[in-house]
């Protein structure tokens, strides 16, 4: 493998690197990056609280929409809910609350954040993760279809159709499938997570959920798979190019031997990197799926959270969200170390 | 009352004949009535407080109406257009500082205690007057509420108060709360502001935030042989373009409150086993107004408010925004109120060149570039109508030479900017008449409202006749003596303009076929449903 000296490799009198200092290079990559995400996630919770502090109104305004009430009852209710000092004092205690690992109290559901998040973090990862595997699965599929003869007519057709899928907003491809799959042909159901009150437990319920899931799946799903489609097909066509491939078939090796073996397992890498970055991209996405299929997920509730001025929720929203997309980030990571050896080698020793 | 006049019922119902001809035969067969079954209706909101007592608006009683009852409905046929819920008889003294209420008996809590008088004493003075938003303004003189037997309730004002304002309000203002639930805490922060007990035919049986709410059958109801349904869910449908779909894939068998775009009725009507009804909002009528800044120089100018009314195409309005399901206005109060409306007052018919020359005479000159002065303008975000009327009036103010700055904002910015910090010229608003101008309509116009407070006089108008008028009226205790006070105060609001009153508008319901006593009241949506039925 590397050909560069490293410690203890040599002294084991080793040419390749053992299974536990693959494990020790992890860990401490881990222990890096997570060193690293504390001013991440600092900026993050002081940059909303800033922007929801720049927005006009607050949470008292928001809720005198429906309620009414004069001068006094207002001030009262801005006292109830803490909104009555100034900005700064006002971030510095949300800040040491957070410094205890307390989210604090959303306003608009009168309930600790922590409790309101995590309720719908479940719904949020199912849709996304399905998401994220359909459109990794089948468009780095696809793109090996499409790369493993660059330029040809399946290439070319795959290519546009991708692109064109890519082209489609979400909310009008998940308009579009509801028309044809559940009002023309009635085959899934419209929206929700489950059926109401079906009573239904175990195997049962969970094939009433991914039954629900399907549509909204798909026009989260379809969006994204025109990037690893081309990804895929674009890393293939260039290692195509290479000297081993061109060896390998000196060798007599068969087509799909390489098409699979070499060219698709070395245009791989780039997209593992990607899948870490739509990581975040997919979770914007989700505001509009989630409406559409009213489906109660993170991103709706973000999106609710914003119209009654719940800064507390809101934060606590995008700070789990930011945790979420540090998190698949630092699997990718891991997974990249894992799969080249090269990577994450001279940080791991540092 | 003038009897010639064309109801907006009658229009409204001929639509409804005309958009659901095909479905009309289970209209008008009467059905033997089923007991049981489930009813899914979209939701697009979930209320934060779902207390009716204490916010008293159409969002929460959508789903509190059937769980918490007030002392009476609105109804087509009963006396004073009610019926009896709570309280079986109301009667006011002759000198209008006193109503006694007759209670029902046999009426228990859903949990299993029983509902006396002192629930009602309790929830008036603790609740009504001082934390509901419209009982702070009608009850405002309430002192005490006597309770001779378990069975009456004599409400003590310390002023005259009109014995019909107090029967007008009975149905939005009324809901009476258990005060063994209640007392000694915290009102507005009890948790059964968010799983409320009542007396009503539905118990509140739970809520998944996001998913939906669910009710179930009273089995211990005071009415007859009620409720007809066993459950009633309410499914969280943010997304208005699926309530149409929901309805279609025979998901959701009804939505009320227009869930459905106006724009899409047209195509669902087609559907078959779908029912458009345009029936069942007549106490529910919601305005469209502009808000004027009486503060700006310009506005403070009555011939430059009547330009903008005459630079305003109200049939427009009605046909483009509405499509057809509005009327135009002509004042404060709209044309199907029976009790109060006048058409006999000053018109601003839609006429360019008028309010050209008005501004002309104002001393508004045109300039060079064809503009006279700018304006910002704020449409409230409530309804796509409101926002579509923001739209619409910029232009019809360009034609006379006011250039409009549109500022469109959300329901948090919205309220500060226009209610309290009082940053507009104009403003759209769709404020709610219910029944009774002193209920929430001369507020509208009234001086010395508070800042802050939503849908109330926050352009800085101050009329001293329409002020003396509205006090009048608020303490002239025979009916007929009273109404006369409001033809007065429409013909004053419609003369000197302290708002522009465009259009009145009611919702629509879309519902299956299968959905039965649809639409019988007419606050139908925020009823009790108890004799909605399905047919299986």
């Amino acid at each position: 493998m590397s050909g560069r000296t490293e410690g203890g490799a040599k002294e084991r009198g080793l040419s390749f690197r053992p299974k536990s200092y693959r494990m020790n290079r992890a860990l401490r990559l881990i222990r890096r990056r997570l060193l690293g995400a504390l001013p991440v996630l600092l900026i993050v919770v002081v940059g909303s609280f800033l922007l929801l502090e720049a927005a006009p109104g607050d949470a008292v305004d928001a809720y005198a929409v429906s309620l009414g009430g004069d001068a006094g009852m207002i001030a009262a209710l801005r006292e109830a809910w803490g909104l009555d000092g100034t900005p700064f004092a006002r971030l510095t205690a949300y800040l040491w609350s957070l410094l205890h690992l307390d989210l604090g109290q959303s306003v608009a559901f009168s309930r600790p954040v922590l409790d309101v998040v995590l309720e719908r973090l479940p719904n949020t990862l199912l849709l996304m993760g399905a998401a994220t595997a359909l459109s990794f699965a089948l468009g780095s599929a696809l793109g090996i279809v499409a790369g493993s003869r660059p330029g040809s007519f399946r290439d070319r057709f795959l290519s546009i159709g991708s692109l064109a899928l890519y082209a489609v907003p979400g909310f009008w491809l998940g308009l579009v499938l509801v028309v044809i799959f559940t009002v023309q042909l009635r085959w899934l159901p419209l929206s929700g997570m489950e059926t109401i009150a079906s009573g239904k437990t175990g195997f049962g319920r969970a094939l009433d959920i991914a039954r629900h899931l399907v549509l909204p799946v798909a026009s989260l799903g379809f969006l994204y798979l025109a990037l690893y489609l081309r990804m895929m097909r674009a890393g293939m066509a260039e290692v195509w190019r290479m000297d081993f491939v061109l060896a390998g078939r000196a060798r007599g090796l068969s087509r799909s031997r390489i098409v699979l073996r070499h060219v698709a397992r070395n245009a791989l890498l780039p997209l593992v990197t990607m899948l870490g970055l739509q990581s975040a991209g997919m979770l914007g996405g989700s505001v509009v799926i989630e409406s559409l299929f009213a489906i109660p997920g993170l991103g709706r509730l973000a999106q609710e959270a914003v119209g009654a001025r719940d800064t507390p929720l809101l934060i606590g929203i995008i700070l789990v969200s930011a945790v979420l997309v540090i998190a698949v980030n630092l699997l990718v990571d891991i997974a990249y170390a894992m799969l080249d050896p090269r990577v994450g080698a001279g940080e791991a020793q540092a | 009352m003038s009897d010639f006049r064309i109801s907006r019922r009658g229009v409204l119902a001929g639509a409804a004949v005309l958009l659901a001809s095909t479905a009309m035969p289970s209209f008008v067969f009467a059905q033997e009535p089923k007991k049981g079954g489930r009813l899914v209706v979209a939701a697009d909101s979930e209320p934060r407080n779902l207390n009716p007592a204490i916010v008293a608006s159409n969002g929460v009683f959508f789903v509190s109406s059937k769980v918490v009852e007030p002392l009476a409905e609105a109804s087509f046929e009963g006396e004073d257009g009610l019926s009896p819920r709570l309280a079986t008889s109301w009667e006011g003294s002759e000198d209008g500082k006193s109503v006694t209420f007759k209670l029902r008996e046999g009426v228990t809590w859903h949990d299993g205690k029983p509902f006396t008088s002192a629930d009602v004493a309790f929830s008036a003075l603790q609740v009504w007057k001082p934390l509901q938003n419209l009982g702070r303004v009608v009850f405002k003189d309430l002192e005490a509420v006597e309770t001779p037997d378990e069975h009456t309730a004599v409400f003590r004002f310390a002023k005259p108060t009109p014995f019909q304002l107090i029967r007008n309000a009975l149905p939005a203002l009324t809901a009476v709360l258990p005060k063994h639930v209640y007392d000694g805490s915290d009102i507005a922060a009890n948790p059964a502001n968010n799983a409320p007990i009542g007396t009503g035919p539905f118990t509140f049986a739970e809520h998944k935030a996001g998913e939906y709410y669910r009710l179930a059958r009273n089995e211990a109801y005071w009415g007859e042989n009620q409720p007809l349904l066993d459950e009633i869910i309410y499914r969280v449908l943010p997304d208005r373009a699926a309530a149409a779909g929901a309805l279609e894939a025979e998901e959701v068998d009804l939505a009320a409150f227009s869930a459905v775009p106006l724009a899409d009725l047209d195509r669902i009507s087609k559907v078959p086993g779908i029912e458009v009804v345009t029936k069942g909002y007549e106490a529910l009528t919601y305005q469209l107004i502009v808000e004027i800044n009486h503060r700006r120089k310009e506005l403070a100018d009555l011939k430059v408010r009547q330009a903008i009314a005459h630079a305003i195409d109200k049939e427009f309005v009605v046909k483009t925004i509405f499509l057809g399901h509005a009327e135009t206005a002509t004042g404060p109060v709209p044309k199907n109120d029976k009790q109060f409306y006048t058409a006999d007052v000053p018109g601003y018919a839609f006429d360019v060149a008028k309010a050209n020359a008005l501004l002309d005479e104002a001393g508004y000159p045109k300039g060079a570039d064809g503009q006279r002065f700018s304006l910002k303008l704020l449409p409230a975000p409530y309804f796509n109508e409101t926002k579509q009327f923001g739209a619409y009036l910029r232009q019809a103010l360009a034609e006379v030479g006011i250039t409009a700055e549109l500022v469109n904002n959300d329901s948090a910015a919205h309220q500060k900017a226009v209610y309290t910090d009082h940053a507009f010229d104009l403003a759209v608003a769709p404020p709610v008449f219910r029944g009774d101008p002193a209920i929430s309509t001369t507020i509208l116009v009234q001086s010395g409202a508070p800042d802050g407070v939503p849908f109330s006089n926050q352009g800085g108008y101050k009329n001293a006749d329409i002020d003396a008028l509205i006090a009048k009226a608020a303490e002239t205790l025979d009916a007929e003596a009273r109404t006369k006070l409001y033809y007065e105060f429409q013909q004053k609001v419609a003369e000197d303009l302290p708002l522009i009153n465009v259009a009145d508008w009611g919702f629509i319901t879309v519902a299956r076929d299968t959905v039965k006593n649809v639409s019988n009241n007419p606050r139908w949506a925020v009823s009790n449903w108890a004799d909605t039925w399905v047919e299986k």
